[in-house]
C-alpha cells in the first residue's frame, strides 16, 4: 500500500460510494456533538490526510467490544470504519493468521513508527510473568509493551482495558491490569463499557484518525462528549426519581408504570456512559428502557460492589470479609448505643459501690 | 503551657469562667442541627421512602429531600470554615479543635487519667476549663477530620449532578482521582454518616454523664459560654 493513501481512497476501494461517505461524515460529526460545519471538515480530513493505521490488539477479554463495534446501529458507520481499520491488524477480523499476521505488526512498526494508533481490547495479566495470556508464543503483556513503544496514542476499548473488568474482579488470580497501569508513557483514551456503545467507538476512532488528536478527555481520561454525564442526568425516568416514585419489585405496579429503578439497584446515578442518550442498537433501547437497572458496567470495579440489585453497595470490612455498607454502618451506630447504655449502667453501679469511699475522701480533703 | 492550663493557679478552677465564645456556641448548635438534617436526609437518599403514587408532576419528594440535604451541606461546610477561622482568632479554648496540644506531656497524662476514669479504673475526677483531653481528641477526629472527609466526598458526589464545569467539580473533583469509582465514594460517604451518628451518640452520652458526674457543668456551658465549677477544690484528680 502506498504511504500517501487516504482513508477516502481506502473506502472507495471497498465500494463505499461518495454519497455514503458524506452521510457517514455528517452522522459521525453529529454523534460527536460537533456542529454541522464539522461534517465538511471531517470529510476534508478523511479525503486528504494520509491514512493513520490502527492496530487492534486483544488481551484478556470476551470480544464483546469487537462484537458491539461490528453491530453498529448504522451499518454504514460499521462498513466505513471497518474498511478504515481492517487493513492493518485485528486478530479477530483480519484474514491473515499465524506468522503472516504477526509479520504485519513488525511491518507497521517499520513503516509507521510513532504514527499508528494502538486500539487495545482486553488487558494483560501480569501474574506469573504474564503467562495467563499467551499470543504467538509470548506473553501478551510483552506484545502490548512492544507495540505501545512505537504507537502514537492508545485507545483502551471497554471496561477491561480501561478498568480491569471481570477478570480483574476479586481475587483477580491472574492479576489482570488495565492498560493505563501498564503503559505509562503514551496518551490513553479510555472508552469504558462492557461493551462500549458502537456509535461511541466509531465516533472516538473517527475523531482520532481524522483530526489527528485526542478527543477532549475528562479527568479519568474518557472522551467528554460521551462520558461527560451520568446516565441518571439524562435518564427519561428521572422525573419519577425526583418525584420519589420507585419500582420496589420487578413485578409491581411501579414497574408496569415505568417508575425509577433506583431502589432495585440502578447504578445510573454513579455511571458515566452514553446509554441514556445514544442508547443501544441504533437507538432501539437501553437497559433502563427495557425495565432493568444499570449495572454500572462502565465504572471502575463494578463487579466488586455487591449486589446489582441494591442501591447501597458493599464494603470491605476486614481482609476478604465484605458486607453491605448499610449493615456495617447500622451495626456501628447500634454498637455505640449499646456501649453507651452499658457504660451508663456501669456508672450507676460504680457510683453505688463507690459512694462510701468517695465520701471518706471528700472529708479528708476538707 | 497556657493552652492546656498547666501553669494556671487554682483560682482559675473556681467559681465560673467564660470559656466558649459566642461564635463557638453558635457553630456548635448549627453543626448539631445540620448534622441531624444531613443524617436523616442522607439516609433517605440511600434508602428512599416508599414509592409515591399519582402523577410524577404532582410530587417532588426525592428532589426536595436532596435539596434539603444539599442546602444543609452548604451550611455545614461554611460553618466549619468559619469555625476554623475562629480557632485561629478566638480564645485558647477555641483552638483545641484545630490543634489539640499533642506535643504536651501533660495532655497525655490527663488523657490517661480520663481513659482510666471511663474504664472505671479510678473514681477520681479532675477539673477542666475547656474540653478534657479525651473530648478534645474526639472533636479533632470527628468534628474536624471526619467532617472534612464528609465535605470532600459529599461535594464530589454533588459535582456529578452539578456538571463537569461546576465549582464543585473544580474544587472537589480530585476525589475521583483517588477513588475513580463513584459508587465507592458514595458508599464511603454513607459509611461516614454512620460513623458520625455513632460519634453523636457517644458525645451526647458523655456530655450528659459529665454534667451529672463531673466537677463542672457541661450542657449549660455550650449555651451561655460559662464554665461553672461545682467545688472549690484543686483541679488535680480527686
Ligand atoms: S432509572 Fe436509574 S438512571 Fe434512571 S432515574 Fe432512576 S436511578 Fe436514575
Ligand atoms: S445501562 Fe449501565 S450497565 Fe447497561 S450498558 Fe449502560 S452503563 Fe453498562
Amino acid at each position: 500500500m502506498p504511504a500517501k493513501e487516504t482513508f477516502y481512497d481506502v473506502m472507495r476501494k471497498h465500494g463505499i460510494t461518495r454519497r455514503s461517505f458524506l452521510k457517514f461524515c455528517s452522522l459521525t460529526a453529529a454523534g460527536l456533538g460537533l456542529g454541522p460545519e464539522f461534517a465538511g471538515k471531517l470529510a476534508h480530513a478523511l479525503e486528504n490526510k494520509p491514512r493513520t493505521p490502527v492496530i487492534w490488539l486483544h488481551g484478556l477479554e470476551c470480544t464483546c467490544c469487537s462484537e458491539s463495534f461490528i453491530r453498529s446501529g448504522n451499518p454504514l458507520a460499521g462498513d466505513v470504519i471497518l474498511s478504515m481499520i481492517s487493513l492493518d491488524y485485528s486478530d479477530t477480523l483480519m484474514a491473515a493468521a499465524g506468522y503472516q499476521a504477526e509479520e504485519l505488526l513488525e511491518q507497521t512498526i517499520e513503516k509507521y513508527d510513532g504514527e499508528y494508533i494502538l486500539a487495545c481490547e482486553g488487558n494483560p495479566p501480569l501474574n506469573e510473568d504474564g503467562m495467563y495470556c499467551i499470543q504467538g508464543g509470548k506473553p501478551y503483556v510483552e506484545k502490548l509493551r512492544h507495540m505501545a513503544d512505537h504507537c502514537k496514542a492508545i485507545i483502551a476499548w471497554g471496561s477491561c482495558a480501561s478498568w480491569g473488568c471481570v477478570q480483574a474482579a476479586k481475587p483477580n488470580p491472574t492479576q489482570a491490569t488495565p492498560i493505563h497501569k501498564v503503559i505509562l508513557d503514551k496518551p490513553i483514551v479510555k472508552v469504558p463499557g462492557c461493551p462500549p456503545i458502537a456509535e461511541v467507538m466509531t465516533g472516538v476512532i473517527t475523531y482520532m484518525v481524522a483530526f489527528d488528536r485526542l478527543p477532549p478527555l475528562d479527568r479519568q481520561g474518557r472522551p467528554k462528549m460521551f462520558y461527560g454525564q451520568r446516565l441518571h442526568d439524562k435518564c427519561y425516568r428521572r422525573p419519577h426519581f425526583d418525584a420519589g416514585q420507585f419500582v420496589e419489585a420487578f413485578d409491581d405496579e411501579g414497574a408496569r408504570k415505568g417508575y425509577c429503578l433506583y431502589k432495585v439497584g440502578c447504578k445510573g446515578p454513579t455511571t458515566y456512559n452514553a446509554c441514556s442518550t445514544i442508547e443501544w442498537n441504533g437507538g432501539l433501547s437501553w437497559p433502563v428502557k427495557s425495565g432493568h437497572g444499570c449495572l454500572g458496567c462502565a465504572e471502575d470495579n463494578f463487579w466488586d460492589k455487591g449486589s446489582f440489585y441494591s442501591a447501597v453497595t458493599n464494603l470491605k470490612v476486614a481482609g476478604n470479609v465484605e458486607a453491605n455498607a448499610e449493615k456495617v454502618g447500622g451495626t456501628l451506630a447500634a454498637a455505640a448505643a449499646i456501649g453507651v447504655a452499658a457504660h451508663a449502667a456501669g456508672t450507676v453501679i460504680s457510683k453505688a459501690t463507690g459512694k462510701r469511699s468517695k465520701q471518706a475522701e471528700e472529708v479528708n480533703n476538707g | 503551657m497556657a493552652s492546656s492550663g498547666v501553669a494556671a493557679s487554682n483560682d482559675e478552677y473556681t467559681g465560673s469562667l467564660y470559656v466558649f465564645e459566642a461564635p463557638v456556641r453558635v457553630w456548635h448548635w448549627v453543626h448539631a442541627l445540620t448534622l441531624t438534617v444531613l443524617a436523616i436526609t442522607g439516609y433517605f437518599i440511600a434508602n428512599p421512602l416508599p414509592s409515591q403514587t399519582g402523577e410524577a408532576s404532582d410530587s417532588f419528594l426525592m428532589g426536595n429531600i436532596r435539596l434539603v440535604h444539599f442546602s444543609a451541606a452548604m451550611v455545614f461546610a461554611v460553618g466549619l470554615v468559619l469555625r476554623l477561622y475562629w480557632a485561629i482568632v478566638g480564645n485558647r479554648y477555641a483552638r483545641g479543635m484545630l490543634t489539640p496540644p499533642f506535643w504536651e506531656r501533660v495532655y497525655w497524662r490527663r488523657m490517661w487519667h480520663e481513659i482510666k476514669m471511663y474504664l472505671f479504673l479510678t473514681r477520681k475526677v479532675a477539673k477542666y476549663r475547656g474540653h478534657n483531653p479525651l473530648a478534645m481528641m474526639f472533636m479533632w477526629l470527628f468534628n474536624l477530620w471526619l467532617a472534612i472527609f464528609m465535605i470532600c466526598t459529599g461535594f464530589a458526589l454533588y459535582s456529578q449532578g452539578a456538571g463537569a464545569d461546576s465549582w464543585a467539580d473544580t474544587l472537589f473533583g480530585w476525589v475521583f482521582l483517588i477513588e475513580p469509582s463513584s459508587q465507592a465514594v458514595r458508599m464511603w460517604h454513607y459509611v461516614g454518616m454512620w460513623v458520625m451518628v455513632a460519634f453523636a451518640i457517644v458525645h451526647i452520652y458523655m456530655v450528659i454523664r459529665a454534667d451529672v458526674m463531673s466537677r463542672q457543668n457541661g450542657i449549660s456551658a455550650m449555651i451561655d459560654g460559662y464554665r461553672r465549677f461545682k467545688d472549690d477544690g484543686p483541679r488535680s484528680p480527686q
